[in-house]
């Protein structure tokens, strides 16, 4: 939590996210609402322009009854959860090994060239952030990033350009493999499940 | 090479229907109410039978991890807890399992919970993963829409819930203990053990935790037969598993195969082969960041089963295939990897808090032999005095890969140094 972060005063949820938290709190036995900690916070962050203040966490140790120090100490133990402003676009590139294998220094390079930002740094129009990130899990189809909710995959400089004027001229990049793929499959011809667009063998 | 028939995921690359209909009409959901009807003692003997080790990596019985459910809780419910915390470095397959086969998740866990008692179970899915965590949620709902889960069950006669809780970051929470404190709204630090979370796991309960692939072969084990399961693969190496195959191959992908299928044949019957050909491989890392890699010499004739790989030092832990051609820096994709180790670390344990970010320090200054020969063997005996001292295996998982490297790699490691001190910018011995 830095100080340099300018905090709101407060934070309450909108009456539609109020609506959200009985669904959150019914996923847990009575007298365990401390288990709602972590979708609250989530919920909180998604209200709250992708980063979670101060009064947002006090708000949701109120409503899970935990002290604050516990929520904090949730909210700084996950990297999920945006702890200063954030970027429109959360460009969150992985480089570890799989990707690294694949070419993610290019996608990472492409990122930073074309927005003129480093790592953990923010566009000056508040519309990029650009994270460099663990394994994000999509191995077999690296190099990927994920942007907001959503994975691209199979990148090269090319598509991560392509992906980043989408997002420039405001549209929406359509998630997934960015190549002639569906999703985990060899590209090209399958080498297993050969029906699997016809009858299935069950 | 395993028949489509004997494969289990039959939708694995989501180009059929991933709906309730859909996974009915490939088999999914059929005699459900039966299996359950043959009771615990059945279920749990099938499973065992059946020769499945846990998929997440340790490789552990899971009809045996069932076994140790206690009969009698004194009241306490009991909870299944279903890890798709997926993050080991390599390892996707979770993945695919919720987005294109979601019901057999589903069908599994309830299965899974009339094996050991449970009234509910908690999937803990990785925070990034929030469109597979969406496809698993429409499965869930369906599924209690069609009365197949939720109040008496399938018409079984049992209860059972089934819920998704979302994580948020953390590589840890994929330690199962670490997963149950995750789950009950604290930081992701692993419990010591015992007690084992059989008798006090989420809440204080009774709680199994599975991976999502060991859950979602079940329905399969029991409609099939243990007999067919365990006739797939070697003795104590049963079943079909499903590879993810990354890194330099012409084709990365993910494909169900029969356990103990050679790692060669793997590469290029599935993922088109090494890129450049098989002479160009440098090295494979076998099973996930976690296992320490194995160089090509080793490759050639490597069976990809859990006794199979240990037979070479490795191990399948998640059966992540990472392959490294020749013009790889293998020292400088060690060191990756240690920084993940270092960033992941929980910093609960010293030798783990401290060793991991001092090992990534040392094996940054080894990707440009900043370091004297020396510290090779003192890296060495550090990465001896992290293993196995802390409480859970990440600091082993962080100490294993750079064991590979050394053990397999110090000729390039040394030539690195020499080639720095010849130049007159090397580390004073």
């Amino acid at each position: 939590m830095s100080t340099t972060v300018e905090q709101p005063a407060d934070f309450k949820f909108s009456a539609e996210n109020k609506k959200k938290l009985k669904g959150i709190f019914a996923k847990y036995p009575k007298g365990r609402e401390a288990s709602a900690v972590m979708p609250l916070l989530d919920l909180a962050q998604r209200q709250h322009q992708g980063w979670l203040p101060r009064a947002a966490m006090d708000h949701v140790a109120e409503l899970v009854g935990l002290a604050p120090m516990r929520v904090y100490e949730v909210a700084t133990f996950y990297t999920m959860y945006n702890l200063a402003p954030i970027g429109e676009n959360h460009l969150q590139v992985c480089t570890n090994l799989p990707c690294w294998l694949r070419g993610s220094d290019e996608v990472m390079g492409t990122c930073k060239k074309k927005l003129g930002i480093d790592v953990g740094e923010t566009t000056e129009d508040g519309k990029f952030s650009l994270s460099e990130m663990e394994c994000l899990g999509a191995c077999v189809n690296a190099p990927m990033m994920q942007i907001n909710d959503d994975y691209y995959e199979d990148l090269d400089e090319a598509s991560t350009a392509a992906l980043l004027d989408t997002l420039q001229s405001g549209g929406t990049p359509t998630p997934g493999p960015q190549n002639s793929r569906k999703g985990c499959e060899p590209e090209g011809e399958l080498t297993s499940l050969k029906d699997s667009k016809g009858k299935a063998d069950a | 090479m395993l028949k489509d028939s004997d494969r289990i995921f039959q939708n694995l690359y989501g180009l059929k229907d991933t709906s309730l209909a859909g996974a009915k009409a490939i088999g999914d959901w059929k005699d459900t109410k039966k299996l359950i009807a043959k009771g615990r003692e059945w279920l749990v003997d099938e499973v065992k039978a059946s020769g499945l080790r846990g998929r997440g990596g340790a490789g552990f019985g899971t009809g045996m991890k069932w076994s140790f459910m206690p009969k009698e809780t004194g009241g306490r419910p009991v909870f299944l807890t279903i890890n798709a915390d997926e993050g080991e470095p390599g390892t996707c397959k979770d993945r695919e399992i919720m987005r294109n086969e979601p019901h057999k998740l589903v069908e599994g866990a309830l299965l899974a919970a009339a094996a050991v008692g449970a009234c509910a179970a908690y999937v803990y899915v990785r925070g990034e993963f929030l469109r597979e965590a969406e496809a698993l949620q429409r499965a869930i709902d369906e599924a209690y829409d069609a009365g197949l889960i939720g109040k008496n069950s399938c018409g079984a006669g049992i209860d059972f819930d089934m819920y998704v809780h979302l994580g948020a970051g953390a590589y840890i929470c994929g330690e199962e203990s670490a997963l149950i404190e995750s789950l009950e709204g604290k930081k992701g630090q692993p419990r010591l053990k015992p007690p084992f979370p059989a008798n006090v796991g989420l809440y204080g309960c009774p709680t199994t935790v599975n991976n999502v692939e060991s859950i979602a072969v079940v329905p399969a084990i029991l409609r099939r037969g243990a007999k067919w399961f365990a006739s797939i693969g070697r003795e104590n190496n049963t079943g079909t598993k499903l590879f993810c195959i990354s890194g330099h191959v012409n084709n990365p992908c993910t494909v169900e195969e029969a356990m103990g299928v050679g790692m060669r044949e793997l590469i290029e019957t599935h993922a088109g082969g090494v890129r450049g050909g098989w002479d160009n491989l440098l090295a494979v890392i076998p099973g996930g960041s976690s296992v320490p890699m194995m160089p090509k010499a080793l490759c050639e004739n490597a069976i990809m089963d859990f006794d199979g790989l240990r037979e070479h030092g490795s191990g399948l832990g998640t059966a992540a295939v990472m392959v490294m051609d020749k013009s790889t820096d293998v020292v400088k994709a060690i060191a990756r990897l240690s920084r993940f180790y270092a960033h992941e670390s929980c910093g609960q344990c010293t030798p783990c808090r401290e060793g991991t970010g001092w090992m990534s320090r040392m094996m940054q200054r080894m990707v440009t032999g900043d370091m004297t020969i020396d510290e090779i063997d003192m890296l060495q005996e550090v990465t001896k005095q992290i293993e196995g001292q802390t409480i859970c295996a990440l600091g082993d998982a962080a100490a294993w890969p750079i064991q590979g490297l050394i053990r397999h790699f110090r000729p390039e490691i040394e030539r690195r140094i020499n080639d720095r001190q010849s130049s007159g910018t090397g580390r004073a011995a």
